[in-house]
């Protein structure tokens, strides 16, 4: 087992056809991905051969899901368009929408999200500006190499993509059985809390690592969660103690506002709810070996 | 983005928000100028940081000589590090109550917020830690937004006197077009007065716009202040790089925004043991790091003259760490060419996908300057230790 996503996913990529989607799409499908069916109302009814595989193109979410079962949706998309897509999404009723795209204006992530609070939350969503999500040797939507590390039992969720394969490649004798990235938006769908909760219930996940950034409270309310509700081990690192207040740091939310924010006062939260926390990437994947005794 | 005073009242009264009559100035003439336009004035710094009353930075001007005596006064002022080289000059009002009213992003709940108080004129988070009471926050859907029957909501919710009830809903209403129709992250009008005569004003002005809206709104990038932004800044972001200039003496670059903010600290860490010495930026290359990127990257880290030494820190995900190896190599060719040669040490680490064949391309290439340490931390020590030596 692993979290949200399995070898029995059927996933399908909206804005398959662009560069980026074909792109990714044949890296997915090289790592075991069920790809069922691309989405592009101008193309539907071609099909695409991607290394051998033939992918049909449908008109929108809801005609591909119809037609292939399918349950998870990749959105790569661009910025302008990117609110349309998960809306579709949404009003599809895919369980899970994993949203790649970087640069999306903020008011749209909101509505798209009261839009999803408002229809009863059928749709998980992950992103945007995400890597999405890998379970190793099972399934991969999203652009998290897959070859970083195989399947195993630390879950992790992360804000930040690069770390999230900087912490995979140190970990990855032991292995995960499912990373998520979540982010490094302003406003997310899925957040550490969610993360930190299915790992949780999760009998294949041992140990949790858990990535943040400055910016926000996330990794603060995560730490509340975590006293209240993880009995598994859960090792944390946060990014940005030396970042300067005011200056947004890459990712959209990655910002410390006056006084909050600040990486410090994250560390903070998380050890006083028992949380290991790394000083560097190598301090925290050592700190995940002594937890597991590995 | 945030905007001073002047563009905010600039956008709110292109929204239809009550404003006071102003302009900006950027020398005492100019002051004095429209002061003769506007009559008895308040000249006002503009400065994008709190507290510019108690620096000295707000004086009334009964006439346009007073405004232009005022304004060379202010100009040039240091408030808290901020150099004042505009000043805003705007009507006066009789204020006869002072409250606060803002549109914000809210994070946490993934939503937007009111915050509205009929305390206003002082910061806010003052009167929420000390009379709590006196501040109501109000959610707002993204989809529904505010009309006048959430508008009314909100002025009950903050207790708005009976007699600026209509008024403050009105405000309310249009203010929220304001936010959505700029696509801000935070509105705020500090204080929104009752003056005199009964009306209701908007007498300060604050905006901040979302950068990732930029596509959708052309007229936004007049708005920027070119002479705030750090040369180096401006300079990499003509060439699409996404750089923050900070103090120290070693030059960052890295791939991705998470593993970059980690380099920094890491080198920080490390330049304690080497008399103090701090990452001179943030430089996030992205997944991509070609030869041309990478060459950009060095040329805009290098022309930073407090910077020692370098160091590249780059996880191969997706790219593979040979083609980053050639981009190094063939960065050193083209900077040559450019007339730009590098001169300062770089260590560079490369991890992840095809890191060994990364690796030989580096110790084949065979240039001192190009120092190849494999992990993380011992190359953040190494950059540490060559900047420490190079100062």
């Amino acid at each position: 087992m692993a979290i949200w996503l399995t070898k029995d996913s059927r996933v399908i990529v909206q804005g398959m056809t662009g560069s980026e989607g074909m792109k990714h799409t044949k890296r997915m499908l090289a790592a075991g991905t069920n790809i069922v069916g691309g989405v592009n109302p101008r193309k539907a009814g071609t099909s695409v051969d991607i290394d051998g595989t033939n992918v049909p193109v449908f008109g929108t979410v809801a005609d591909a899901m119809a037609q292939t079962g399918a349950d998870v949706t990749v959105i790569f998309v661009p910025p302008a368009f990117t609110k349309g897509a998960v809306i579709e999404a949404i009003d599809a009723g895919i369980p899970l929408a994993v949203v790649i795209t970087e640069g999306m204006p903020v008011h749209d992530t909101a509505s798209f999200w009261a839009h999803a609070v408002a229809t009863g939350n059928r749709t998980r969503i992950i992103g945007p500006n995400c890597p999405g999500i890998a379970s190793p040797g099972a399934s991969n939507a999203g652009i998290i190499p897959a070859d970083i590390a195989g399947s195993g039992r630390i879950g992790l969720v992360s804000k930040s993509g690069t770390l999230t394969y900087q912490m995979m490649y140190e970990l990855r004798d032991i292995g995960f059985s499912t990373c998520v990235g979540i982010g490094g938006d302003p406003i997310i769908g899925t957040t550490h809390i969610d993360a930190l909760a299915a790992f949780q219930d999760d009998p294949e996940t041992e140990a949790i690592v858990m990535i943040g950034e400055i910016g926000g409270d996330a990794e603060e309310r995560a730490a509340e969660f975590i006293k209240a509700n993880v009995t598994k081990p859960v090792v944390g690192y946060i990014a940005g103690f030396t970042a300067p207040p005011g200056k947004t740091m890459g990712h959209a939310g990655a910002i410390i506002s006056g006084s909050s924010g600040t990486a410090e006062a994250k560390k903070v939260a998380l050890e006083a709810a028992g949380v290991k926390v790394g000083k560097t990437p190598s301090e925290t994947a050592r700190l995940m070996r002594e937890v597991m005794g590995r | 983005m945030d905007l001073f005073e002047y563009q905010g009242r600039d956008v709110f009264e292109r929204h239809g928000l009550p404003v006071l009559a102003g302009g900006v100035a950027e020398t005492p003439e100019q002051a004095r100028a429209l002061a003769e336009r506007l009559g008895r004035v308040v000249v006002k710094a503009q400065v994008k940081v709190g507290g510019r009353g108690k620096a000295g930075g707000v004086k009334l001007a009964a006439t346009p000589d007073e405004a232009l005596e005022k304004a060379s006064q202010i100009l040039g002022m240091d408030i808290k590090g901020h150099t004042v080289h505009r000043v805003m000059l705007a009507e006066t009002a009789d204020i006869a109550e002072e409250y606060y009213f803002s549109y914000l992003l809210d994070r946490a709940n993934r939503t937007f917020l009111c915050i509205a108080s009929v305390a206003g004129g002082m910061d806010i988070e003052q009167v929420a830690a000390e009379t709590p009471e006196q501040v109501a926050k109000i959610a707002i859907d993204a989809v529904q937004g505010v009309d006048l029957a959430k508008a009314r909501e909100i002025v009950a919710a903050a207790k708005f006197p009976a007699d600026v009830a209509d008024q403050v809903a009105q405000i309310a209403v249009k203010l929220w077009q304001t936010f959505v129709a700029e696509d801000a992250t935070l509105v705020e009008v500090n204080p929104l007065a009752k003056v005199a005569d009964g009306r209701v004003l908007c007498l300060d002005a604050k905006v901040t716009l979302d950068a990732n809206a930029d596509f959708r709104h052309p007229d936004h990038a007049a708005l920027e202040d070119k002479s705030a932004v750090d040369p180096l800044e401006q300079a990499a972001k003509a060439k699409d790089l996404n750089y923050v200039k900070l103090d120290g003496e070693v030059g960052i670059i890295g791939n991705g925004a998470g593993l970059v903010m980690s380099t920094l600290d890491v080198v920080a860490y490390a330049g304690s043991e080497y008399g103090g010495v701090k990452p001179a930026n943030f430089l996030d290359i992205g997944g991509g790091a070609s030869a041309e990127v990478m060459a950009n990257g060095l040329e805009i880290v290098l022309s930073d003259p407090s910077v020692k030494s370098v160091f590249v820190n780059v996880f191969g995900g997706i790219t593979a760490c040979d083609a980053v190896a050639n981009g190094i190599i063939n960065a050193f060719a083209l900077l040559e060419s450019r007339g730009e040669a590098v001169t300062k040490p770089l260590v560079v680490r490369l991890d992840g996908n095809n890191a060994e064949a990364g690796r030989a391309i580096l110790d084949g290439a065979n240039n001192p300057l190009v120092e190849r340490v494999d992990t993380m931390d011992g190359a953040a020590k190494r950059a540490a230790e060559l900047a420490a030596a190079g100062k």
